[in-house]
């Protein structure tokens, strides 16, 4: 919808400003015309232009480098493209220096001002949709959208809202499936930062070097395959928050790169050798004790006070069982939603058997069993019988049977999908009882496309 | 009763006009007049070697007849807008006339050899666009219809010389309201 977009002209040349504004029109944008760098600041103050053309030279005081200027310091997003018919590299670099997106020169070839402006309404629209998505992200997450009435739960979302705003380095700590995403999530979009991105990494899913190149980025050549200059997620994260999962699995070298972000908020790229500077808040987020790590030599002690300067220790389900009638509603609701089934309500003896049960797997768990319900439920409400997989015991559970005519990596499958079951998508539990490593875990369950 | 009046400057070719005055006629389904029109030397710019495309159109405002509800005129001249290197023809938007200049739809000044019939359909599917822009109809994203935009032939040949349903439903209202 081009008509939502107003653009305005501003050239002295009453017939200049007149044409390009009827050549505009034509295309369907609102255009509204200023005869000189006075009348586009006053018009600029009562109206948004997405586009503002402004012609160089301009008489009366005011011309288009600093017509742009006074634009730009009350719209600081506007895009202005500045006209002329003296082409000069000076006036262009001068230009672009003060912000012009552009620079063209009159007489302009009719195709080259229609792909201008096309291509600056498409990231315009972008940037709308953007906005739009981040306002919905940001409601979604803030810390009163978490769920959580008991008082352990209400005391760690005060402490989330009381943190939101500073820069100080959060660690969560909680067993699998408790939420510590969601927790971080909460502090990001409540506080200062909630324009800017929330960038997540596991750092237990990717073996060391990749990590390293995930976290850093790398420089053309650095490696093999490192064909192109790449972005690390503390530079994707700049302005924001990086959110380093399952911190407590990361390699001693690591270790100490990320104690020098920490300390220094600057990094070099993979193969790189010029420093980069980012302004980032880390919130880091461990099942494992961090400090028994650290007694055990596992983890520098210097690296956890770095990361422990505001702790938020998340409780296991089974701890606070109050929240699952909460919790199992808001998952009936929005898994029936997703799944477009009708169900709508969880009867009392169906809440008993959720009361009842130890939640390994914690609120994923919970979630992951009240799909399962909704999947094979036939009323509006979930029962006791629709929770009947919940009765066994993980541990005592059937052995698996394995039929004749399986080859090892159906087998191999079928058994971390089976573990993977049984301890509620726990990954250290699962890896532990399978004798793997949790990145091997990973990139298993990602080749054999495991649901977890 | 208003008319849509079809006129040319006197160095177009009669057949081109008669092309352009026919797809008229049986495009909009109303009554169209031709109107003779004079030459647009006037508008000549030296510095450009070519033609003031807005101050034809200021001509054309002044030669409308009374009767005219629309007047849509072809010329030989290649035309500008000062901001641009060139215009295929220009229009009043929602306004009463429009041109359409032949120069840049012949294959000649492309250092082609000439080709009538792609001249008179360029021609047609020209007219129809500047004659949907009286009409209010803004450029459509619908690359095949008359109303998107060209900047180059190219784009021109590209389109069909119709306008997409949802233009032509938007005209015929318009028309409709012309009685």
């Amino acid at each position: 919808m081009k008509s939502h977009w107003q653009i305005l002209v501003v050239d002295d040349e009453e017939v200049m400003c007149e044409s390009l504004a009827a050549w505009l029109r034509e295309d369907g944008y609102h255009v509204d015309t200023a005869a000189s760098g006075r009348e586009a600041v006053e018009k600029a103050e009562q109206r948004d232009y997405a586009i503002y053309f402004v012609d160089l030279k301009m008489p009366g005081g005011m011309d288009g480098i600093e017509t742009m200027m006074q634009i730009r310091r009350r719209h600081g997003e506007a895009s202005i493209i500045i006209i002329t018919a003296y082409a000069t590299v000076d006036t262009a670099i001068t230009a672009m220096k003060e912000g012009a997106q552009e620079y063209i020169v009159k007489p302009c070839n009719p195709e080259e001002i229609s792909l201008l402006v096309s291509r600056i309404i498409k990231v315009k629209n972008l940037q709308r949709e953007n906005a739009i998505l981040r306002k919905k992200l940001s409601r979604q997450y803030r810390v009163g959208d978490v769920i959580g009435k008991s008082p352990k739960m209400q005391e760690i979302l005060a402490l989330a809202d009381e943190v939101s705003s500073l820069r100080s380095t959060v660690l969560i700590q909680g067993e699998s499936g408790t939420g510590k995403e969601i927790v971080a999530r909460a502090v990001h979009y409540s506080g200062d930062r909630r324009a800017k991105p929330f960038v997540a990494v596991s750092c237990a899913a990717l073996a060391e070097t990749l990590l390293e190149s995930e976290l850093f980025g790398h420089e053309k050549g650095a490696f093999t395959g490192a064909a192109q200059q790449k972005q690390g997620k503390f530079e994707m994260a700049d302005g924001g928050t990086i959110f380093l999962d399952e911190i407590g699995d990361i390699s001693p070298k690591l270790q100490v790169d990320l104690l020098r972000v920490l300390q220094d908020r600057s990094f070099y790229r993979v193969g790189g050798s010029e420093e980069v500077k980012v302004d980032v808040r880390v919130i880091a987020a461990t099942n494992v004790n961090l400090r028994q790590a650290v007694a055990d030599g596992k983890f520098r002690e210097d690296l956890f006070y770095r990361l422990n300067v505001i702790e938020i220790r998340i409780p296991p389900l089974r701890e606070r069982r109050e929240d699952i009638p909460l919790l199992a509603a808001h998952f009936v609701e929005k898994i029936s939603h997703e799944l477009g089934r009708a169900v709508d309500d969880i009867t009392e003896g169906g809440l008993k058997a959720l009361m009842a049960y130890d939640w390994p797997g914690n609120v994923r768990e919970l979630e992951n069993a009240v799909e399962r319900a909704i999947v094979t439920c036939r009323t509006r409400a979930l029962t006791e019988d629709d929770f009947s997989f919940l009765v066994k015991n993980p541990a005592s559970a059937q052995p698996l049977a394995i039929p004749a005519g399986m080859s090892i990596q159906e087998m191999e499958k079928v058994l971390i999908a089976e573990t993977l079951r049984r301890t509620g998508g726990n990954i250290m539990e699962s890896a532990n009882t399978l004798g793997i490593d949790r990145s091997t875990l990973y990139e298993k369950i990602k080749r054999y496309e495991i649901p977890r | 009763m208003k008319y849509f009046y079809v006129g040319a400057t006197p160095e177009v070719e009669r057949v081109a006009f008669e092309a352009v005055r026919d797809r008229m006629t049986a495009e909009l389904g109303v009554a169209v007049k031709e109107l003779p029109l004079p030459g647009v030397e006037f508008a000549f710019d030296a510095a450009r070697g070519q033609f003031r495309s807005t101050e034809v159109l200021e001509m054309l405002v002044r030669h409308c007849p009374a009767d005219g509800w629309k007047l849509l005129a072809l010329t030989e001249r290649d035309l500008f807008v000062p901001v641009l290197t060139f215009v295929f023809g220009q229009a009043q938007l929602a306004g009463r006339v429009a041109v359409v200049s032949l120069a840049r739809l012949r294959q000649e000044f492309y250092g082609l050899a000439p080709n009538r019939e792609v001249l008179l359909e360029r021609a047609a599917k020209e007219a129809l666009h500047e004659t949907g822009h009286t009409f209010g109809l803004v450029h459509c994203a619908d690359r095949s219809c008359a109303m998107s935009l060209a900047t180059n032939v190219r784009h021109i040949d590209e389109k069909q010389d119709a306008w997409c349903g949802a233009c032509a439903g938007q005209l015929h209202r318009a028309l409709g309201a012309m009685g």
